[in-house]
């Protein structure tokens, strides 16, 4: 643990330099530094996004998940239905919504607190989730059997973890920004989660009602994208104006 | 039949095992399903609770457990051979196969903990199949049918028959033919292309892929593979009936490998129209294993001659008289 911070700390200090430099292109961190090129965004002359995710014709059933090969699953779970498909009357939920392009060379400040991602009745909750650069995510295993995290990114450091007893939790940061990061277990084939790492603070995660807010965004022009896991992506332009809020909608089809 | 002939037998039967375990572990994607190694989940292997082997952990830490009797078996083999091996490039093969059989150990952990390289999961599949290449050789070279094939060197004719040199030559190539489209479909299975093309027995409701992307064109290379090798088995098969009827050391690999040949094609076909079903992907995988060692065990015979411990039919009689008397000496020994 000292070590990963000693490295974060290198990281930072190497990330401030490149800034200082006049190099620091995209995809950069959450440092605090001092970066020249990212004015502070006065917070009075925000506006919003707000919007929905819709799904074009009759939602897919909820897939069935067979727990059978581990008794303490089959028992204990009490929500056997995928998460691939969820929402009513034709929202979507799960759906990773953020701004995709629009937010270069800016900085916000870290966000605070951890992420929490749960392991409970053989399956993740949530099943999709976002979190910033830098920012922690808290992993526990709140089931009386064993799992394994496995992690594989693209962009980010690949990881394979084992929680064997009930409670257990561990600790992880990403260091770059990356939309999504698969989890699965390898010994319950059935549980997979996706984490959306970002190195700004907008996005969301559709209820079942399909609704998502971005808010108290600078104002310019957006590019928006709405990432599900089976049905894709879509993106869409917006323009932000002070005080006010646009409305974004997408719909989904099979 | 000798103990250690019997042993030797064993341990080959064992790996078959293993290499369908092993075969379970990418059948189910169960590979990552136990992240550490060679600790699973902290334990030492074998204290592992049974109760734990849930899900995935089943055929991972399965597969570890029987890979690990196996190394054991194969410790066994090799100093049973050192001890009371006469021949020293038999007591050598027994060394050569347990640094094979630490080796694979070896690479199975380094899959694991670099979370399944292509590289090094192919190269574990296809360092199991030269391991258990070494079993049938070890099961075969101590038969007591192989050390007399060495001194009836009349018998061992086919090599040296200028009318056969084809036959021959055939059934050598064989074992590398068969080899080769294993790694064809381990690297088609470790990159998860065993579904690229969806229909069988045509190629997108054809015979030629329309496009050729990576997965496709391994895909497609296995199939094609999998014709040539079918014609080099029911060649050699065909010629081997033909010529040498008076040999059935030869005839009986050449009639299995015919058969698990055509098995082998069908259940390659089953797999795909099944949706890579793990079963059947696993039975696909342990008869790729038996066709191997069948190929490798017919060109040995047919390369009889060739080896150390064979007396060409014009060497003095007294000396090979001498040597089989010893042996016998040997073999009441054990
Ligand atoms: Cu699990």
């Amino acid at each position: 643990m000292q070590q990963r911070n000693l490295w974060t700390a290198l990281s930072i200090l190497a990330l401030a330099t490149t800034v200082a430099c006049g190099g620091g292109g995209e995809g950069g961190g959450d440092a605090p530094a001092a970066a020249p090129a990212a004015p502070a965004f006065d917070p009075a002359t925000a506006g919003n996004v707000s919007g929905m995710v819709m799904f074009d014709g009759e939602l897919p059933a909820g897939e069935e998940l067979m727990m059978n090969s581990d008794p303490v699953c089959a028992m204990s779970a009490t929500n056997k239905t995928s998460d691939t498909f969820v929402g009513s009357d034709g929202h979507l939920g799960n759906v990773f919504v953020y701004v995709k392009e629009g937010l270069e060379g800016q900085r916000f400040p870290p966000a605070s607190g951890n992420v929490e991602l749960n392991q409970q009745g053989c399956r993740y909750t949530p099943h999709v989730m976002g979190i910033r650069v830098g920012q922690t995510l808290t992993i526990t295993n709140s089931d009386p059997t064993l799992h394994n995290i496995h992690a594989s990114p693209s962009a980010n450091d690949e990881f394979n973890m084992g929680q064997p007893i009930q409670g257990m939790t561990f600790e992880r940061t990403f260091d770059t920004a990356e939309v999504m990061v698969p989890f699965k277990c390898d010994v319950h084939g059935w549980m997979n989660a996706y984490i959306g790492v970002l190195d700004h603070p907008y996005f969301a995660i559709t209820g079942t009602d399909g609704m998502f807010d971005l808010n108290a965004l600078p104002p310019g022009d957006y590019v928006i994208e709405a990432w599900h896991e089976s049905l894709g992506t879509q993106t869409q332009n917006v323009t932000v104006a002070t005080g006010q809020t646009a409305d974004v909608s997408f719909t989904f089809a099979q | 039949m000798t103990w250690l002939h019997l042993y030797a037998r064993f341990l080959c039967a064992a790996t078959l095992l293993l290499i369908a375990a092993g075969g379970m572990v990418t059948s189910t994607g169960s590979g990552l399903s136990v992240p550490d190694w060679p600790n699973s989940y902290g334990y030492f292997m074998f204290s592992f609770p049974l109760s734990s082997m849930v899900g995935g952990i089943f055929y991972e830490h399965g597969h570890r457990l029987i890979a690990s009797s196996v190394g054991v078996l194969t410790i066994g083999m090799t100093v049973w051979l050192w001890r009371v091996e006469t021949r020293r490039w038999m007591r050598r093969l027994g060394v050569i196969a347990l640094a094979a059989v630490i080796l694979q150990g070896l690479l199975g952990g380094i899959t694991v903990l670099y979370f399944l390289p292509t590289a090094v999961s192919v190269s574990h599949a296809g360092l199991a199949e030269i391991f258990f290449g070494l079993t049938v050789c070890l099961a075969l070279f101590t038969s007591t049918g192989w050390r007399r094939s060495g001194a009836a060197s009349t018998h061992d004719a086919v090599a040296r028959d200028a009318t056969d040199v084809t036959t021959a030559a055939l059934a050598t190539a064989l074992p590398v033919v068969v080899y080769v489209q294993i790694l064809v479909g381990a690297t088609m299975r470790h990159t998860g292309a065993g579904l690229a093309i969806p229909d069988f027995p045509l190629v997108f409701g054809g015979i030629v892929p329309p496009a050729w992307t990576f997965p496709v064109t391994v895909h497609y290379l296995h199939r094609l593979g999998a014709g040539l090798t079918a014609m080099v088995v029911f060649t050699t098969a065909g010629r081997l009936a033909m010529r040498q009827r008076d040999r059935p050391d030869l005839l009986r690999p050449a009639v299995s490998l015919t058969l698990l040949v055509l098995i082998q094609i069908g259940l390659g076909g089953w797999t795909v129209l099944s949706g890579r079903a793990p079963v059947i992907n696993t039975a696909h995988v342990a008869t790729g294993a038996l066709v191997l060692g069948t190929s490798l065990l017919l060109g040995l015979r047919v390369n009889r001659h060739r080896f150390p411990d064979a007396r060409q039919a014009d060497a003095s009689p007294p000396h090979a008289a001498a040597l089989t008397a010893k042996e016998v000496a040997r073999g009441a020994a054990i």
